[in-house]
C-alpha cells in the first residue's frame, strides 16, 4: 500500500507541473497590456512601466517566467496581482466560500442521491424507480446555467424561500447555489446506487443470508447496502475535487464570491497570476481527491490489493 | 434437430472451418452473424420510448437548423421595432420580443443552427483526436502509452469550461488559424481541446482489451502491417461504445457552449445564439422572464435529446442487460 501511494503521488508531479504549465502559456499570450490598463486614464511614466514589467518578469521569455514562477510557489509564494495584492491573499479570501458551497452540495449530493437510489434499486421496476430513471436524465440534460436561473426564479424570486446572491444570510444562502451545483452528481449518485444495490440483490452472499433466515431489514442493510455503497462512496470522493474546480457558473450567477467566480474575474481582468494560482490549486485538488479515492477503494474493499 | 440446433451447428462449422455434414448447407449464417449486435440493438431501441422521443427531437433541432424559417412563423429574427421591446408572448407572437422589439420565436429558432453545428462540429475532433492518440497509445504500449496517458491525464485535470474559457480570451489577440476569430469554429475547436480526454481513455482501454486476442495475432502473421491491423481489426471493437459517447457528448458541448458564450467568451453579437439571449434575458429576469425561460427550454431540449438517445443506445448496445 506504501508503495502504491508513494508511486501515485511521483505520478502525479508531472501531471500537476504540466497543467499548472498549460495554463501559464495560455494566459502569457493574453491580450492587451496589463500594465498599462492599471494607469488607467493618466499614462504612467516610462520609467515605472519598465520597472513594472522588469518585477513581473513581462520581457523575458516563457520558460524563463514559468521558472520563476515555480521558485516562488516551492517558498509558498504565488506572486501578486497587478495591484500588488499577493496571491495567497486572494486565495485565503475566496477559498472559504468555495469550500462550504462544496460542503453544501456534497451533502445534498449524498442524501438525497443515497436515498433515492437506494429505494429505486431495491423496488426495481417499481413506480419509484421508473420516477428516479426519469428524473435524473431530466436533471443531467439541464445545464446548470438553466438550472441556476430556474432555481432563482422559482424559489427566489416567486417563492421568496432563499436569497437570490450573495452570503449575506450565512449557511442558509449556500442551500439554493449548493443544490444547483450537485444536481448533476445527485442524479448519477441515485443511478450508481440503484444499479449498485439491484445488482448486489442478486449477489450470492445475500441468497445465502436469505437463506439463514436473517430479517428483511438485515439483509438489506448489513448485507447489500454495505457492499453497494463502495462504488457510490468513492464517486462522491472524487467529485468532491471537481466540485471545488467547477463552480464558475453557479458562483456567478448566485453572486458568490469563490474561486470560481475569482478565476473568472481574473481571466477577463487578465490577472494572469491569480489565474495560474487559482488553476494550479483546483487541479491539485481534483488529483488529491482522485488519490485518496483509490487508497480508499482499498481499505473499503479488501478484494483490491495494490502491492 | 430444431431450426435454431442447425443455424448453431452451421455457425460453429463456419468459425473452425469444417464441415459434419449435418447442419443444412442452405443456411448462412454469416451474413445474420455480423449484423447481429446492431440487429438485436435496433429490436431494443425500437421497443424504447424514452429513444423515440430524443430521436423526434433531436430531428426536429436539425431541421430547426437547416430550414428555420418553417419554425420562425414567417417572422425575421432580424426586424425589430422598439416600440415592441420586451413584450410578453401574445397568440401571435408565441415567445413575445426582445429587448430590440425583435421577434423572439424567430430568435430562438435561429439560434438552434450555431449551437448544432458547435456541437457537431466540436464532437467530431474530439473523437479525431481521441481515436488517433487513444488508439497510438494503447496499441503500442510501454513509454508512447505512458507519455501519452500522463498528457491526458494532464488535460483531463483542467476543468473543461475553464480551460475553454482560458484559451477563447487569449484567442483573438493571438495569430492562430480559426482561434482567432471569435466564431463558432473557435469555440468548437476550444471545446474540443479541453474535452477530448474520455474518447481517448474509451478507445486505449478497448484497443489493449481487443489487441492480445488470437485474431490480431492471425492477421499480424500474414503479414498485415500495424496500420491495416489497428484500422481493420481492432478499432471495429470501439465503435459501439464510441457512439454511445459521442451523443451524448454532443449534448454535453451543447450545453457547454451556451454556458461559455453565456461568460461572454463564446460566440459575439450579432451572432444568434441560446447563450447570448439567456446573458441578455438576465438583466429584465424580474420583469419579463420569458426572455430567460425560452432559449433555456430549447436548449435544455436540445441537450436531453442527444442524451436520450445515448441512453437508449447504451442500454441497447450492452447485451449484459438483454433477457
Amino acid at each position: 500500500m506504501g508503495r502504491y501511494v508513494a508511486r501515485r503521488l511521483l505520478l502525479t508531479i508531472p501531471v500537476l507541473l504540466g497543467a499548472s504549465f498549460l495554463i501559464f502559456a495560455m494566459v502569457y499570450a493574453l491580450p492587451g497590456d496589463p500594465i498599462r490598463a492599471l494607469g488607467g486614464d493618466r499614462p504612467l511614466s516610462p520609467a515605472v512601466v519598465a520597472e513594472l514589467r522588469e518585477r513581473f518578469h513581462l520581457d523575458e521569455p516563457l520558460w524563463a517566467q514559468y521558472w520563476e514562477y515555480l521558485k516562488g510557489l516551492f517558498q509558498g509564494d504565488l506572486g501578486t496581482d497587478f495591484r500588488g495584492r499577493p496571491v495567497l491573499d486572494t486565495i485565503e479570501r475566496t477559498l472559504p466560500v468555495t469550500i462550504r458551497l462544496t460542503i453544501v452540495a456534497v451533502v445534498f449530493e449524498a442524501v438525497i442521491g443515497l436515498i433515492a437510489g437506494v429505494l429505486a434499486g431495491i423496488r426495481r421496476n417499481s413506480f419509484f424507480d421508473n420516477l428516479v430513471l426519469v428524473s435524473t436524465t431530466l436533471i443531467v440534460s439541464i445545464p446548470i446555467l438553466v438550472l441556476a436561473f430556474v432555481a432563482q426564479l422559482l424559489f427566489g424570486l416567486k417563492l421568496g424561500w432563499f436569497p437570490i446572491a450573495g452570503t449575506r444570510e450565512g449557511w442558509y444562502s449556500y442551500l439554493l447555489p449548493g443544490l444547483v451545483l450537485a444536481s448533476g452528481s445527485l442524479a448519477y449518485v441515485a443511478r450508481l446506487t440503484r444499479t449498485s444495490v439491484a445488482e448486489n440483490l442478486r449477489a450470492d452472499y445475500v441468497r445465502t443470508a436469505r437463506a439463514k433466515g436473517l430479517s428483511n431489514r438485515t439483509v438489506i442493510v448489513r448485507h447489500t447496502l454495505r457492499n453497494s455503497l463502495i462504488p457510490v462512496v468513492t464517486f462522491i470522493g472524487a467529485d468532491i475535487g471537481t466540485l471545488l474546480g467547477g463552480a464558475i457558473v453557479t458562483e456567478s450567477v448566485f453572486n458568490l464570491p469563490g474561486i470560481g467566480r475569482e478565476v473568472f474575474d481574473s481571466v477577463r481582468a487578465q490577472e494572469g497570476a491569480v489565474v495560474v494560482g487559482i488553476v494550479t490549486l483546483m487541479v491539485f485538488f481534483f488529483i488529491f481527491f482522485n488519490l485518496v479515492v483509490d487508497v480508499l477503494y482499498a481499505v473499503l474493499d479488501p478484494r483490491i490489493r495494490y502491492d | 434437430m430444431t431450426d435454431q440446433q442447425q443455424m448453431d451447428l452451421r455457425r460453429d462449422e463456419v468459425e473452425a472451418g469444417t464441415t459434419t455434414g449435418l447442419a443444412a448447407p442452405s443456411v448462412d449464417v454469416t451474413e445474420a452473424r455480423q449484423n447481429s449486435l446492431w440487429s438485436d440493438a435496433w429490436g431494443e431501441l425500437k421497443r424504447n420510448p424514452l429513444f423515440w422521443i430524443g430521436a423526434v427531437l433531436c430531428l426536429l433541432f436539425v431541421l430547426m437548423a437547416i430550414v428555420p424559417q418553417l419554425f420562425a412563423g414567417g417572422a425575421d429574427p432580424r426586424a425589430c421595432d422598439l416600440a415592441d421591446s420586451k413584450a410578453l408572448p401574445s397568440a401571435q407572437h408565441w415567445f413575445g420580443f426582445d429587448q430590440q422589439g425583435c421577434d423572439y420565436l424567430a430568435n430562438v429558432v435561429y439560434g438552434a443552427r450555431n449551437s448544432l453545428i458547435i456541437g457537431v462540429a466540436a464532437v467530431l475532433v474530439v473523437l479525431v483526436l481521441g481515436i488517433i492518440v487513444g488508439a497510438i497509445a494503447g496499441y503500442f504500449g510501454g513509454v508512447t502509452d505512458g507519455v501519452l496517458s500522463r498528457l491526458t491525464d494532464i488535460f483531463y485535470a483542467l476543468p473543461l469550461i475553464l480551460g475553454a474559457l482560458v484559451l477563447l480570451r487569449v484567442g483573438p489577440s493571438t495569430n492562430l488559424p480559426i482561434i482567432s476569430d471569435r466564431g463558432p469554429g473557435a469555440v468548437a475547436l476550444a471545446l474540443a481541446l479541453f474535452g477530448w480526454m474520455t474518447a481517448m481513455r474509451l478507445v486505449r482501454s478497448q484497443v489493449i482489451a481487443v489487441k492480445s486476442s488470437d485474431y490480431v495475432a492471425a492477421a499480424r502473421a500474414m503479414g498485415a502491417s500495424n496500420g491495416r491491423i489497428l484500422v481493420r481489426h481492432i478499432l471495429p471493437n470501439a465503435v459501439a461504445p464510441v457512439l454511445v459517447y459521442t451523443t451524448i457528448t454532443i449534448g454535453v458541448l451543447i450545453a457547454a457552449e451556451a454556458t461559455l458564450t453565456y461568460l461572454g467568451v463564446g460566440l459575439q453579437r450579432p451572432a444568434i445564439s441560446w447563450g447570448l439571449q439567456i446573458e441578455a434575458g438576465q438583466e429584465s429576469i424580474r420583469t419579463a422572464p420569458h426572455l430567460v425561460l425560452f432559449p433555456s427550454l430549447v436548449l435544455t431540449l436540445t441537450v436531453m435529446a442527444f442524451i436520450l438517445m445515448g441512453d437508449a443506445l447504451r442500454d441497447a448496445l450492452d447485451p449484459r442487460q438483454r433477457a
